[in-house]
């Protein structure tokens, strides 16, 4: 009996190649995947309008219009300006109370809206570099206003709070509005 | 008793490799998920803007993207402005809105990427855009590279 036990084989499947078809199906997918990160800017647009209800009214002080045309000429509140120039007009716009104190720019940077108007024709990329200039401005704001609270940069800041308790998006939040275009010629 | 000492003694020494499949198989199945096989053919040519200040979108399920540029019509050529979306060419922008809506109510969550060419113009950006604020799809990103 004994003998026997030890004479009989024992019936496996040949595993040993399994392995290696794994690392091909492995190579394969670490070959085919991309982890591209995408990038963008990110806006919530308003909501579709309400003919029974008329939009709040906002004080004139309160809004910084940006107006591009189809050449890439940027009018800022009727005045042309220059693209180098839009960033430290929004900054000194949006942080006017601990700034200036102009009574002509905004009251606080809490009621501080920018909008942007274009024209049909003005071209994608020069809207993005004007979203992009405004953007730099409230970058440059809020991390100013981190450091001095916390001594970190607004991006690290972020990284250790929940949205709710972001106290620099409140102080400073982005009010980016996006007029439609005029019809141009 | 001094037979079964002898045989213990001479006992292979070897790392267990039982396991390596299962690992393997682990970051097969990694992969797997991960990957993103089908990627839509373009219709039209996006060339992407470059920004500055721009983030990363985190959640890549939640994203819905819409392509707007100059038709490719082969041999280098380029057509008028239209809008892609998924694998087909939207006709009319009308249908924009109902096919967002759909989508919508699919993810609850949805960001639309606007991935449009920097040489279009704002007029159609904008066009979609309200097709979008119709219909309810408020989230939106327009798709930019990092400026070098």
């Amino acid at each position: 009996m004994f003998s026997k036990k030890r004479g009989r084989p024992e019936a496996e499947i040949p595993s040993s190649s399994l392995a290696d078809i794994a690392f091909l199906l492995l190579v394969f997918f670490l070959v085919v995947t991309t982890i591209d990160v995408d990038t963008g800017i990110g806006l919530v647009l308003p909501p579709p309008p309400d003919d029974a209800e008329p939009p709040p009214p906002i004080r004139e002080r309160n809004l910084l219009k940006i107006l591009v045309n189809a050449q890439g000429m940027i009018l800022i509140n009727e005045r042309p300006a220059a693209v180098n120039e839009v960033r430290d007009r929004v900054t000194d716009f949006v942080d006017n109370a601990n700034r200036a104190n102009d009574e002509n720019l905004a009251v606080s940077p809490q009621t501080a809206i920018v909008s942007i108007k274009t024209d049909r024709q003005t071209q994608y990329e020069i809207y993005i570099s004007m979203l992009d200039e405004v953007r730099g401005a409230y970058k440059e704001l809020r991390d100013a206003e981190s450091m001095r609270l916390f001594g970190v940069n607004y991006e690290r800041y972020r990284g250790s709070v929940s949205a709710s308790e972001d106290v620099i998006r409140q102080a400073y939040p982005m009010n980016v509005s996006i007029a439609e275009p005029d019809p141009g010629n | 008793m001094s037979k079964f000492k002898k045989k213990n003694a001479n006992t292979k020494q070897e790392v267990p490799t039982t396991a390596m499949p299962d690992i393997v198989f682990m970051l097969l199945i990694f992969f797997m998920v991960t990957t993103v096989l089908r990627e839509v053919t373009l219709q039209v040519r996006v060339e992407m803007a470059r920004a500055e200040n721009i983030e990363k979108i985190e959640q890549k399920r939640l994203v819905s993207y819409i392509y707007v540029g100059p038709q490719v019509l082969g041999g280098n050529t380029f057509g008028d402005t239209r809008v892609q979306i998924d694998d087909a060419l939207i006709e009319e922008l009308g249908f924009i809105r109902r096919i967002m809506y759909d989508k919508l109510l699919e993810q609850p969550k949805l960001i639309v990427s606007l991935r449009v060419d920097r040489e279009s113009e704002m007029g159609m950006v904008t066009d979609v855009q309200q097709e979008l604020r119709q219909a309810g799809t408020l989230q939106i990103n327009y798709s930019t590279r990092r400026l070098q």
